[in-house]
């Protein structure tokens, strides 16, 4: 007994040690490098520590010493994206993984594999193709290009969790629902979205910060006009680490918020009658 | 209450008949049990019933309306799962008022209704409860009460206590039984437990491959099996292949492959006829040297030898050589008879049901 719980002991340390080198080291050096306005090797912390580059990013002071623009309208534009690929993906979604999940449809399964096809090759031919169809359609270097593309890459997501979501809800707890009156349409409402909620709410996070972190198809389809946060990132941030991080911290808040979210969510209280 | 009506019935599954041609009437009022092994279309039937399986041609009436061309929700059917189907995001309130809703009556009345439901099946204290903190049986409560509080004309029941612990699925066969003399509901009930069926129905319909076997009362069902699936089905049954050799009166004389002459209770045989005779295990009584000489020889007594002698608590299961046939009984515990010993054998011919092969 004791040598089993020295070993489960020891297993834990070793593991927390391992996250914290792998998560909260990485994400630690990128705060100590946003706050780091001077720092010269071979100094283990920075000389001078101050937040010019944070209000230079955020746009609170506008100075052409410090290698930084606002990110302000970058964010904000990577935000409006993000949250229109949402409701778009999850329209398509919802019904799609429903019916895929539900109803017999011929080539169901190949039809879940087409959503997954953007993200099983590399990205770099897919987007160089579809910037020569998006140029001849006149989507090239537009908003509504980028969000297409987002779609594409999001789809994946919001289709197989939505799918696997509504598989894991019995047939029958609709079938209650119509014996004691209520219509196909009602029962879907009443009983089976609230009972996927914790699964599409799950799915909507992943595309959303698919979204808000889409590299590679904004930088063909996108620039120069449609410049994203991770486009400002990479543009504009150069060799200027203290820059990039402040960035990277930024991008990094909505994906930790929703984290937390789903966490909540995902432990409400019916889920655990689910099983 | 009205009653229910199947009218030539089939559903195939591909080349599969899983309901070949079934007519049923479920009388006003009563607890008909359709009692089959697994895949014997029961469930399917219930299915059709319930109108989530459309049949391939038949329909379906409660009463005189024709329910088989309406969609479920109309169809004013109560319906209680294998499951309990209940809806973990509700509370046990918004489960019972959920149907009560739809049909638009007033919060005032909805209350009433929940309340009463709730009494029926003694949950009054459990309302604001989630199906999650409920044990099995209070969850088949709930159930049974979210079905009834729509009183709604039939009810359907679909193996309900199969999820339940022996004991609690004992007791549960008697409230529902009692729940259903009390409110008189026309009720199907699917199981394919024949003690549930025994103890909770008005008829038994045993079903097979889709086919109706037998329609009967329980001890009709039981004590006059119709053929050798519904004496197999109904429990532990001597089967003896034999051939008729005369009718006389009321019974039916066979002789055994072994020459044994037995007399039984057969109905529609011909002289000549390849029969199986069944004999059920508690119907072998051993007798006593005295008991042997003062019965007439003609009534079905044998000598047999034990094979195998098994105590089991209430009684004890013999397994006996009858000339070459092994067959299995059951003995007092007060008397025990020993492996090798000889035995005399008599069964009652009324009791013994001769069956056409």
């Amino acid at each position: 007994m004791f040598s089993k719980r020295v070993l489960t002991v020891s297993f834990e340390i070793i593991l927390l040690i391992f996250v914290f080198l792998l998560i909260i080291w990485p994400m630690m050096s990128l705060f100590i490098w946003s706050v780091a306005e001077t720092w010269y090797w071979p100094s283990t912390l920075p000389q001078k520590i101050g937040f010019d580059y944070w209000k230079q990013a955020v746009g609170m002071q506008k100075s052409l010493a410090i290698g930084a623009v606002s990110i302000v309208p970058a964010f904000f534009l990577s935000l409006m994206i993000a949250v229109i690929v949402v409701v778009i993906s999850m329209l398509i979604a919802i019904p799609a993984g429903y019916a895929l999940a539900k109803y017999r449809i011929p080539f169901g399964a190949f039809i879940l594999f087409l959503f997954l096809m953007p993200n099983a090759f590399p990205q770099q031919p897919i987007f160089v193709n579809l910037l020569r169809i998006f140029t001849k359609f006149g989507l090239a270097g537009t908003i509504q290009g980028v969000i297409l593309v987002h779609i594409l890459v999001g789809l994946v997501f919001g289709v197989w969790i939505t799918n696997a979501t509504f598989k894991s809800i019995p047939p029958y707890m609709e079938e209650a629902a119509r014996s004691v009156g209520a219509s196909k349409l009602r029962a879907f409402f009443k009983i089976t979205l609230p009972l996927a909620a914790p699964g599409l709410l799950a799915s909507a996070v992943f595309v959303f910060i698919t979204s808000l972190d889409e590299f590679t198809g904004t930088f063909f389809v996108g620039l120069p006009f449609v410049n994203t946060l991770p486009m400002t990132l990479y543009s504009s941030s150069g060799y200027n680490m203290q820059f990039a991080s402040v960035i990277a911290i930024i991008l990094l808040i909505p994906s930790i918020l929703f984290m937390a979210l789903i966490q909540r969510v995902l432990k409400a209280e019916y889920v655990g009658g689910m099983g | 209450m009205p009653s229910l009506r199947l009218v030539d019935i089939v559903k195939k599954y591909g080349k599969l008949k899983a309901i070949d041609n079934l007519n049923l009437l479920v009388e006003d009022g009563e607890l008909l049990t359709l009692l089959g092994p697994s895949g014997c279309g029961k469930t399917t039937t219930l299915r059709a019933v319930t109108g989530f399986v459309t049949p391939d041609s038949g329909e379906i009436y409660i009463g005189d309306r024709k329910i088989s061309d309406i969609p479920p929700e109309k169809r004013g059917i109560g319906l209680v799962f294998q499951n309990y189907a209940l809806w973990p995001h509700m509370t046990v309130f918004q489960n019972l008022a959920f149907g009560l809703q739809l049909k638009k009556l007033s919060k005032h009345q909805i209350r009433k209704k929940v309340a009463e439901g709730l009494t029926i099946v003694k949950l009054e204290e459990l309302e604001t409860r989630f199906p999650r903190q409920l044990s099995g049986g209070q969850q088949q409560r709930v159930a049974l009460a979210r079905a009834l509080v729509l009183e709604p004309d039939i009810l359907l029941l679909d193996e309900p206590l199969s999820n339940l612990d022996a004991l609690l699925r004992e007791q549960m066969r008697f409230e529902i039984a009692q729940l259903h003399k009390q409110y008189g509901i026309t009720t199907i009930y699917v199981t394919h437990d024949q003690t549930e069926a025994m103890v909770i129905s008005d008829r038994i319909a045993v079903l097979d491959k889709g086919k109706l076997m037998q329609l009967g009362t329980p001890s009709e069902i039981y004590s006059r099996p119709a053929n050798k699936f519904v004496a197999g089905f109904m429990g532990t049954t001597n089967f003896i292949r034999g051939r008729v050799q005369d009718i006389s009166g009321d019974y039916t004389v066979v002789k055994t492959d072994d020459d044994l002459i037995l007399r039984g209770r057969g109905i529609g045989l011909k002289k000549g006829q390849e029969v199986d005779v069944a004999i059920r295990p508690e119907n072998i009584e051993f007798l006593s040297e005295s008991q042997a000489s003062t019965l007439p020889e003609a009534l079905n007594i044998f000598d047999a030898t034990v094979v195998r002698a098994t105590y089991v608590g209430e009684l004890i299961d013999y397994q006996l050589n009858l000339q070459h046939s092994l067959i299995r009984a059951k003995g007092d515990v007060r008397r025990k008879r020993a492996a090798g010993e000889t035995v005399k054998i008599h069964i009652d011919p009324d009791q013994l049901s001769v069956l056409s092969n």
